[in-house]
């Protein structure tokens, strides 16, 4: 008889560090506190293989988690304590479930003894997140840490991804066992992966080749299933114009010529107009979201829809799909491909071609050329684009620049956009573009911010000077919510309500967090600074005092059809 | 149109699993009627029967959000005719009632409902139907005065040959195996 070999024990909190190091997890985001302190304890043994970011808001650890799985495609891992370290991470986490973003949070509670007390810190996270999680689960004996954490881990990742909470109570953290790790990629109530009914595959194929105005909608899930080429192949042998959606921006190259523009209520003007011009809709990983649709009674009337997603509960919920395709679309979309034929459609393409000269004519030129002495967005954005050579990750916040940000920054590779889209959290850039540079050091990360916004998570800046952060940031000041304002000015009469900011001095600022920065007033300034915040090694900030009232066209106004876009 | 629907959850038997359920209702404005949880057939596996008022279209929303819940492992819609339902109700009536004359009992025998415990004060009345059912006794019992009433949500059965859930755990089981 063997005797069993006696395993060293090991503390729940140690369970922890070498689940996320198990999980391939090398750095994460966070702050600590009193409940998740035996936590930190035992991370502080680990440095060698666990860079952990101290971020100055628990907001700003679940952000900068987001960017950092955004631009790696890896699980992002943020760390907060109970009770308000918790709260405070709500807004990240549902930003993550509703951008699909695989994040792992989790958070310390106090003892298991002391649950339902309303003890110090104490609050029901389980309760609190679970609409707004994939899964969440608390933990109460260290011996469930590591089963816990591998089906965390499989279900942020896999399938449609999405953001997993795990609240360990504070005895869990401290209780003894024999550490096992065993990853997991098999749960009984969960299928990451619908079943492909092939004969719909024979039908889109069908329907594609006879449409005569066929459109392709590319949407996130063509970056989270790495489906990138397989897009492309299909796209370029079908030779069907393709729009993206904002989170499906650069999964195609921007100078591609099938690439014909952002759908949506700041898009632009040709995919909008033509999406109830088109035969035939190929929505490729997106969810009809109603920013992208505008009013469903008027959206494609024409079209034939044919929808390919991974989550079966998105097909018929917004638009009723006459075919849909279930599964990852790296999968599916070769099958389709296989089957389309190569046709001509030049004749198609170029009538989007006629729709953005216009939209060139009236609003591109100007906006980056513009006649007034202020500088715009637009041309800011333009100019900082080329300066990186096209080829930067861009990281936005919320409002008008994270629209202009979209439609004036260009791309040569995917998975370089990192913005908030489904929930539009002011507040979410300065921190996630920490995590964006953390995730991808060799690339450029370029925030796009506006000065309301930037005030939301400004202490973030902390961050940057503490873990020597190399980001770069271009602050577009209009001292104003200039979103807000401009929906004030079209559709509320200019009645300007609570949407002007008397700003602070934002170069003092910078320099309390030491954090290199300079002042552009005049377009003269612009080109060097610029070049300064191209060249400057480390963290740099441009501040860019641009048009206090400028607008983002086209647009289409709330409850419209998307070929009624506004051009002015 | 809106009509009636049975909604049958399988589930893992885990905390919290009937808040998760019911918010996807609540979300989307759809009021549950009648809801009833238990273990079902199936060792270890949960059986919630839910009943709602609603359209076609919002209930295959419904089903396909609560299917996305990972610890839910499969839902079933039926409609009223696909199933076969029961309620049970309770009625507390005061005695005296009862022994001041012959109509209680006569209601009683004709409705097939049974008497469960008689004390000096109060008669504890049992009555197992469809709803119709059960509010018909309610009104007939209450002009002699109904001073307790409970009636439980909805169990159901479906038409079919054996649980469909088990042909699904067999398939999910099959695949893991060739998995591996």
């Amino acid at each position: 008889m063997f005797k069993k070999k006696d395993k060293k024990k090991i503390s729940g909190s140690e369970a922890v560090i070498l689940s996320l190091i198990n999980e391939g997890v090398d750095v994460l985001f966070g702050y600590p506190g009193g409940a998740i302190m035996p936590v930190y304890d035992a991370m502080h043994d680990y440095y060698d293989k666990l860079n952990h970011i101290l971020t100055r808001h628990e907001q700003g650890a679940i952000h900068a988690a987001q960017g950092y799985a955004r631009v790696t495609g890896k699980v992002g891992v943020g760390i907060v304590t109970s009770g308000p370290g918790a709260t405070n991470a709500v807004t990240g986490i549902a930003d993550a479930m509703l951008d699909s973003t695989p994040l792992v949070v989790i958070s310390g509670q106090v003892a298991s003894s002391l649950l339902g007390t309303d003890a110090f810190q104490e609050i029901d996270v389980v309760g609190i997140t679970q609409p707004i999680t994939k899964w969440n689960y608390q933990i109460k004996r260290a011996e469930d840490i590591p089963e816990a954490f591998a089906k965390a881990f499989y279900l942020a990742k896999s399938g449609r991804p999405g953001p997993v909470v795990l609240d360990i109570t504070k005895d869990a953290q401290f209780g003894e066992f024999e550490y096992e790790y065993k990853k997991i990629d098999f749960i009984r109530s969960y299928r990451p992966l619908p079943k492909t009914d092939y004969t719909q595959i024979d039908e889109a194929a069908r329907l594609i080749n006879l449409a005569k105005k066929p459109m392709a909608l590319i949407g996130q899930g063509v970056i989270l299933g790495n489906a990138e080429s397989e897009a492309l192949e299909f796209l370029e042998k079908s030779d069907i114009p393709a729009a993206y959606t904002l989170l499906g921006l650069s999964a195609i190259p921007s100078d591609h010529r099938l690439n014909i523009g952002m759908l949506g209520m700041h898009g632009h003007y040709a995919p909008n107009v033509k999406t109830n011009d088109a035969d035939l809709i190929i929505a490729v990983g997106m969810r009809f979201d109603d920013r992208v649709t505008g009013n469903l009674d008027k959206y494609a009337k024409k079209a034939k829809i044919i929808h390919l997603d991974i989550d079966p509960a998105e097909v018929n919920k917004n638009v009723y799909a006459d075919v849909s395709i279930l599964g990852n679309v790296k999968v599916t979309l070769p099958l389709i491909s296989e089957k389309v034929s190569s046709i001509d459609r030049s004749e198609w393409l170029k009538e989007f071609q006629g729709l953005t000269n216009i939209e060139t004519r009236k609003i591109i030129k100007k906006e980056i050329n513009p006649s007034h002495k202020k500088l715009s967005m637009g041309e800011v954005i333009h100019r900082v684009s080329q300066a990186f050579d096209d080829d930067a990750i861009m990281v936005t916040d919320v409002g008008q620049h994270q629209m202009m940000a979209a439609r004036y920054f260009k791309f040569k590779q995917t998975r370089s956009v990192v913005t908030s889209g489904g929930l539009g959290t002011m507040g979410f850039g300065l921190p996630a573009a920490i995590g964006a540079k953390m995730g991808k050091p060799d690339r450029d990360v370029v925030l796009f911010v506006g000065d309301g916004g930037f005030q939301m998570t400004i202490q973030e800046l902390g961050t940057i000077f503490q873990s020597k952060i190399p980001v770069k940031v271009v602050l577009l000041n209009n001292s104003f919510l200039g979103m807000v304002r401009q929906w004030q000015e079209l559709f509320f009469d200019k009645r300007y309500a609570s949407t002007e900011l008397i700003n602070p001095d934002f170069q003092g600022i910078c320099k309390g967090y030491h954090m290199p920065s300079e002042l552009v007033e005049s377009r003269d300034k612009l080109d060097s600074a610029i070049k300064n915040l191209v060249e400057h090694e480390g963290p740099y900030l441009i501040e860019a005092i641009v048009e206090k009232e400028g607008n983002v066209f086209p647009m289409v106004p709330a409850g419209a059809s998307v070929s009624d876009i506004r051009l002015e | 149109m809106k009509q009636e629907f049975t909604i049958s959850i399988f589930s893992e038997n885990h905390i919290g699993l009937l808040s998760q359920v019911s918010t996807v209702f609540t979300r989307r404005n759809v009021n549950i009627e009648s809801i009833t949880s238990s273990e079902s057939a199936i060792h270890g596996i949960h059986k919630i029967t839910i009943i709602v008022f609603t359209t076609r279209e919002q209930i295959e929303k419904v089903r396909g959000q609560l299917d996305k819940l990972i610890d839910v492992i499969k839902s079933y819609v039926f409609k009223a005719e696909d199933v076969i339902h029961q309620e049970i109700a309770l009625y507390k009536v005061s005695t005296a009632a009862i022994l001041e004359s012959d109509e209680v009992e006569r209601i009683i025998r004709k409705h097939n409902a049974r008497i469960l415990e008689i004390t000096k004060e109060y008669t504890v009345v049992e009555k197992s139907g469809h709803k119709s059912e059960t509010q018909e006794l309610f009104e007939k019992l209450n002009q002699f005065g109904v001073t307790q009433f409970v009636r439980s949500g909805r169990v159901a059965v479906t038409k079919l040959k054996k649980e469909l859930l088990s042909d699904y755990l067999k398939k999910i089981e099959d695949e893991k195996t060739t998995k591996d």
